[in-house]
């Protein structure tokens, strides 16, 4: 038996059965990510004053992503309008595209932007420590001009057994630059590109810690949303590159069995990347600017 | 909805986010003394926003013409 409105659209809905089922499909991944969003808001709206951080993430290199995205939508729509007029060769030529940038999208954050957080260490000090952290923090600084305080000290961690090693009384933290300097007026503010932390180190005694741990969804609410967030919508991407390397390998099979079909599958993968790119369009100004 | 459909909504976002960027590259530099890069930021943010318009405004048009929309 042959399944109907496979290829053409139903007479009543003008719709063919696979764009029900991805729009069904959206409908839930709206749910799940407007629930992820929703949790980010809340815990960034409760957090107490310091315990937000800003500034941590490389924004050019997020840029480059967000950018990187964009131009896949581009061509994934190009490839489905190049199916529609039956130029099978350069549908393959901007699919190809779309997968190559997917794939830089996700070895940019698989392997430099999420390593470089694991490689990252803080360092939360009891409330009765902060003043003889100050040197470091800056806080009668930021409290003259009006700015919540620093409650944590970060940095390259150089004796990583203190982690585990009880017998360590103390951390020894190449201090990010903020900390080297907290009262110059350009601490204030987010650096826009990445600043490597600096060999200026500090001893911070665990007696004086409230938590200290590597950047790692552990360490705060921060990154427990920022790994959650870009970990699912890592997932995704991965799962739309591995539909399009399929389409790309095996579509000519159904190209030559019927051209609108695989116009159709084109399309609703694309339906899906959209959408995958769409959640990146808020995941960026969330995560790395505000 | 269609991809053609989703697209130019898509773009739209885009082109906001981009109008965004630049804004804050601006707000930055407001807060301090004031740092090259973010004025480049703010510049190359504000190009891609109008590049994105002009994409958004030929797909529209290509689209029509091709009898795809």
């Amino acid at each position: 038996m042959e399944i109907p409105y496979t290829v053409t659209a139903r007479p009543d809905t003008g719709l063919w059965n696979a764009k029900v089922g991805i729009w069904l499909f959206l409908a839930s991944e709206v749910m799940l990510f407007g629930g992820l969003f929703s949790a980010y808001i809340f815990l960034r709206l409760d957090a107490e004053p310091g315990y937000w951080p800003h500034g941590l993430l490389n924004v050019p290199v997020g840029t480059f992503n967000t950018a990187v995205l964009i131009f896949s939508s581009v061509t994934v729509v190009l490839a489905w309008a190049s199916l529609k007029m039956r130029r099978y060769s350069r549908y393959r030529v901007y699919m190809a595209i779309t997968i190559l940038c997917g794939v830089i999208f996700l070895v940019v954050k698989l392997g430099y932007e999420w390593p470089q957080k694991y490689d990252h260490f803080g360092a939360y000090l009891k409330t009765s420590s902060l003043e003889k952290y100050e040197r470091y923090l800056g806080n009668k600084h930021l409290l003259a001009e009006g700015l919540p305080p620093r409650v944590e000290i970060t940095g390259h961690l150089h004796n990583e057994a203190a982690l585990d090693d009880p017998k360590i009384k103390e951390y020894e933290v190449g201090l990010d630059v903020v900390y080297t300097d907290p009262t110059d007026p350009k601490m204030d503010r987010p650096h826009f590109f990445f600043v490597p932390p600096t060999e200026h180190v500090a001893t911070i005694e665990k007696a004086d810690v409230e938590r200290a741990t590597m950047f790692l969804p552990t360490h705060n609410n921060y990154f427990a949303t920022y790994f959650t967030i870009t970990g699912l919508h890592g997932l995704h991407v991965l799962g739309g590159v591995i539909v399009f390397t399929y389409l790309f390998f095996f579509g000519g099979i159904t190209y030559r069995q019927n051209p609108e079909h695989l116009a159709n599958r084109v399309e609703v993968a694309g339906l899906f990347w959209h959408f995958v790119d769409l959640v990146w369009i808020f995941v960026f100004p969330l995560f790395y600017l505000l | 909805m269609s991809l053609k459909g989703f697209h130019i909504v898509f773009i739209t976002f885009s082109t906001l986010l981009a109008f965004g960027i630049g804004i804050w590259c601006l707000w930055v530099n407001s807060l301090g003394p004031s740092i090259p890069s973010y004025t480049v930021g703010a510049g190359i943010s504000f190009a891609a926003a109008v590049a994105l318009i002009i994409y958004g405004c030929w797909f529209w048009r290509k689209m029509k013409r091709l009898r795809l929309l």
